[in-house]
């Protein structure tokens, strides 16, 4: 499947949420079918985006997050998926398309999903409680719509053609992007207020792997 | 152990009156009493890290999503960090409230904290990131409100110390 096409299959799905791009062909194309207020282009800083998309599910718990990701940026931070994890929280979901190269730098360069690491297993295993691999834009769609419906944190992997855009430039710099996306969060009705902000605190496990 | 309870109990409180809501965190042996302190509170998220940098990712979605947080970190973590640091919070201009023991100076006993700490406050320059060392209890309270005012007013990273004289007691 192409990820353009994968998109437009799900962006009525994106419109009316928040969502969090990682950096590259995903926020090109994504712009390109129609920018929203409540999207947020995480150009740069690769493997990110998942925690940024945390860090807003956590903080408004009131929210349902999305977030686009790609193989690259996701095998530069694999921490994320026990991070995800541990805290859980039922209003995220990270879709990573996976073309099995880092597409931005050229064809050449193959990522390990290339030579058989399994990004949905890995998440699995990491204690994601629902993952799943699509190849095609209807199941990655149903498998979207599911997991909002069940309100589980779910990472989902579409296997997608290594396209890319003509270009990575969209015509809204990210500043513009940072502060117009904060405005409108800030504008949406919250919770109520009172007690830790979301599932987070209840994830309650001895520490483990700190720097003694 | 001798990590100081009542340093800690400062800082957390101190962080609780500059209505901090949200810790994200990666402990090492400094931090052990603050990590308890924010598992015990029943109005903070604390969220566990893997890494530190993934820490950068969960403080930007939280200030954008309009909730005030900081990161709680060794300077090894802040090493761990700084693209993080340079390519989402500089770049994004968030402000980024971190607190990072200041492992490997003076007192030292523990030879493989000494590089990092020879690096620290040098990072810190380069990276134009404005920090205060934190020694002394009777600061705490108006150096971090001084820090999240600075932050918050500039849109950018900033750090506080915490040294041995605040966090240890020998």
């Amino acid at each position: 499947m192409l990820r353009l096409e994968a998109m437009r299959e799900i962006y009525p799905l994106l419109a009316e949420r928040v969502v969090v791009t990682n950096m590259g062909a995903a926020p090109a194309e994504l712009f390109s079918l129609g920018h929203r207020p409540g999207f947020f282009y995480v150009e740069h800083s690769m493997g990110l985006a998942s925690s940024v998309a945390l860090g807003i599910a956590l903080a408004r718990p009131e929210l349902e997050v999305v977030t686009l990701d790609g193989d690259g940026s996701v095998l530069m931070n694999l921490g994320t998926f026990t991070t995800l994890a541990r805290h859980r929280p039922p209003n995220l979901l990270h879709v990573v398309f996976d073309n099995e190269v880092l597409l931005s730098v050229g064809r050449s360069f193959s990522t390990a999903t290339a030579t058989g690491s399994d990004l949905a297993a890995i998440a699995a295993a990491a204690g994601v409680p629902r993952t799943g691999t699509y190849r095609t834009t209807a199941n990655l769609a149903a498998a979207c719509r599911e997991a909002l419906a069940a309100r589980e944190l779910a990472v989902l992997v579409a296997k997608v053609e290594p396209v890319g855009p003509a270009s990575y430039l969209i015509d809204l710099h990210l500043l513009e992007n940072r502060f117009q996306f904060e405005r409108h969060l800030r504008s949406l009705p919250r919770a109520e207020a009172g007690g830790a902000l979301a599932a987070g605190h209840a994830e309650n496990q001895e520490p483990t792997g700190g720097r003694p | 152990m001798p990590v100081s309870a009542a340093s800690s109990q400062l800082v957390y409180e101190g962080l609780k009156d500059c209505g901090i809501r949200l810790l994200s965190v990666l402990p090492e042996t400094w931090l052990v009493h603050l990590v308890s302190l924010a598992e015990a509170d029943p109005d903070m998220t604390l969220v566990r890290l893997a890494k530190e940098e993934e820490g950068v990712g969960v403080s930007v979605g939280a200030h954008l999503a309009g909730v005030r947080s900081a990161m709680l970190m060794q300077n090894h973590g802040l090493l761990a960090s700084v693209n993080g640091i340079v390519s989402l919070a500089q770049l994004y201009r968030v402000p980024l409230l971190m607190l990072v023991s200041y492992r490997g100076g003076f007192g030292e006993e523990h030879p493989w904290q000494t590089e990092g700490g020879g690096a620290t406050e040098d990072l810190l320059r380069a990276l134009r990131i404005p920090y205060l060392l934190l020694a002394r209890a009777d600061e705490v309270a108006a150096r971090l409100r001084q820090a999240l005012t600075l932050a918050e007013a500039s849109l950018r990273p900033v750090a506080l110390l915490l040294c041995r004289d605040l966090m240890w007691e020998e």
